[in-house]
């Protein structure tokens, strides 16, 4: 019995960590767009607008459902719970803390990449359930772009993999500190499984996961359809893209979909390739920072402090970033990521092979 | 293809670096100050944003918003209503039965205004009735900021008369009327009997 308990648990922690980080989310993009515009962004409701987003989710929360009279009503009734689904679960596999993972899974990376997937499957059925052309074209994008960026994503992933010879996550992130299972080497030769910190972390164990890293990143701003690869809800050319129907409640669950996404396509990013949970500090002599700051909480503060700047990257690159057209998209996609994405992968074998 | 990954990222970073420039310089806001001071154009960096009911922007004294009308100093000689493109004013006028007063410069009143009504919804801010006004009794404020929640309410009256005494004045200008309208039928009558 106290089993299930611990399951709802751990079900409602993480649901609960997805809505208040979409509220958090929305208000700083807000406020970051604001700021680089030298606008103010909300200041309106509580003091500099901190109250903002929970006005705004009240709002959406009192709407009407509208559906729509030539919609495919289950299609269309659906379609978010699927979008929202296919993200939350990504949540299951992702370890925050040493010890601390909501389910251990020995195919960790395989299980996440596969289940953000089936988002593509829910904003098709968004699209076309609404029966609106906007909304269809959108959907069409937003497949079509997801199910190219998922080659680069692969092989950047896959490259990082091979360096770690896991698919567990949380073994990947035991490997890229002081708590390492195997020897961790700096650069493929210093041995620094003692020292930790910033040195033992994947991108350092083998400098090209930089690069991969970097394609890894490009690549995930298009699977969570963000500017500037946000085709699929262009709001000057599609109105809204896929939710242009959506009101209310539904509306809310594809945008806590957008958000959480976002920081699941970060955290994963950061546990394959910048060191997860692992601290940056490392043991110099006898200052044994590593040591210190490694833990269940120290764990939990720095993969949040990671993901929150890699969200906050994401941001700064939204509001810098124009649109790409369609075409430039799939030449960036398949001309450019898909190569670069093949060589690292190369690379990495050859790595595992030679040292 | 290694080339144009790196001009991608090159011209990428160079706007990245431009939009952290100015979240950075979010920190202050440009304070409000009038466009003639001599300082206007040295504030370059920071927040644009005025923000408006807590905020305002100076304007000059003189400004050229809305219209305000002294009733007392107006002759009803209907100019305004007449120049306006856009018919936004209406003028009702009851002659007097006699000279009913003088304005601040001196002009005389012969006419009573029932009505005086400015609908300031259709009004097009272009300060026609203010230059042909003879008495100067028309003017734009350096008020702009007025809102309604009804439509209606945008229409300013700005007679001061009452209905009744309209109408009283109405009857003393019908009695006289027909007290000349019997005096010259009178002299008509004698002129004839002549």
């Amino acid at each position: 019995m106290n089993f299930y308990l611990l399951y709802f648990l751990v079900a409602f922690t993480i649901f609960g960590f997805i809505a208040v980080f979409s509220l958090f989310s929305v208000y700083a993009e807000r406020k970051v767009s604001a700021f680089m515009q030298d606008r103010l962004g909300p200041m309106e409701v509580g003091k500099y607008g901190w109250l903002q987003t929970a006005a705004d989710i009240l709002k959406l929360i009192q709407k009407e459902y509208i559906l729509p009279a030539l919609a495919d009503k289950v299609l269309f009734t659906i379609a978010p719970v699927i979008i929202f689904v296919a993200v939350y679960l990504g949540f299951v596999a992702l370890p925050w803390a040493p010890g601390l993972v909501p389910a251990t899974m020995n195919l960790g990376v395989f299980y996440v990449f596969a289940i953000i997937s089936i988002e593509a499957l829910g904003i098709l059925m968004a699209g076309w359930g609404s029966n609106n052309k906007y909304s269809l074209l959108g959907a069409v994008r937003s497949v079509a772009q997801m199910v190219s960026y998922e080659i680069p994503i692969g092989f950047a992933i896959i490259s990082a993999v091979m360096i770690s010879q896991t698919l567990d996550l949380q073994i990947i992130n035991y490997n890229q500190g002081i708590l390492a299972i195997d020897a961790v080497k700096f650069l493929g030769f210093v041995d620094v499984t003692k020292i930790g910190g910033i040195l033992a972390w994947n991108v350092f164990q083998a400098p090209h996961l930089l690069v991969a890293y970097v394609i890894y990143f490009i690549a995930s701003l298009a699977e969570c359809n963000r500017a500037p690869f946000d085709l699929p809800e262009a709001e000057s050319e599609l109105i809204g893209g896929f939710h242009t129907e959506y009101t209310g409640l539904r509306f809310a669950f594809i945008f806590l979909a957008e958000y959480a996404m976002m920081f699941l396509v970060a955290m994963l990013g950061v546990t394959l390739f910048l060191g997860g949970w692992n601290t940056p500090l490392p043991n110099v002599g006898s200052l044994q920072l590593a040591t210190y700051t490694t833990g269940v909480f120290w764990g939990i503060f720095w993969i949040m402090t990671k993901c929150l700047t890699v969200v906050g990257i994401q941001m700064w690159i939204r509001w810098t970033l124009p649109r790409l057209r369609v075409d430039q998209l799939m030449t960036l996609c398949w001309k450019i990521l898909t190569p670069l994405a093949f060589l690292c992968l190369v690379i990495s074998g050859l790595w595992k092979l030679l040292l | 293809m290694i080339k144009t990954a790196y001009n991608g990222l090159k011209t990428a970073w160079k706007g990245l670096a431009l939009t952290i420039k100015h979240f950075f310089d979010a920190r202050e806001s440009k304070k409000v100050v009038n466009v003639k001071e001599a300082n206007y154009f040295d504030q370059q960096n920071g927040i644009a944003t005025v923000q408006y009911p807590h905020q305002e922007l100076p304007i000059p004294e003189v400004g050229r918003y809305q219209l305000d009308v002294v009733i007392d100093d107006c002759i009803v000689c209907d100019l305004c209503a007449k120049i306006c493109p856009v018919d936004c004013i209406e003028i009702e006028s009851i002659k007097g039965t006699e000279v009913i007063g003088k304005t601040s410069d001196g002009s005389v009143k012969r006419l009573y205004a029932p009505k005086f009504d400015i609908d300031m919804a259709k009004c097009m801010f272009c300060g026609l009735c203010t230059t042909v006004c003879p008495t100067e009794c028309i003017t734009m404020t350096n008020e702009y900021d007025r809102s309604f929640t009804l439509v209606t309410d945008l229409t300013y009256h700005f007679a001061d008369m009452t209905e009744e005494e309209a109408e009283l004045r109405r009857e003393e200008l019908e009695t006289q009327l027909t007290e000349r309208k019997a005096a010259k039928e009178a002299a008509m009558k004698k002129t004839e009997e002549k």
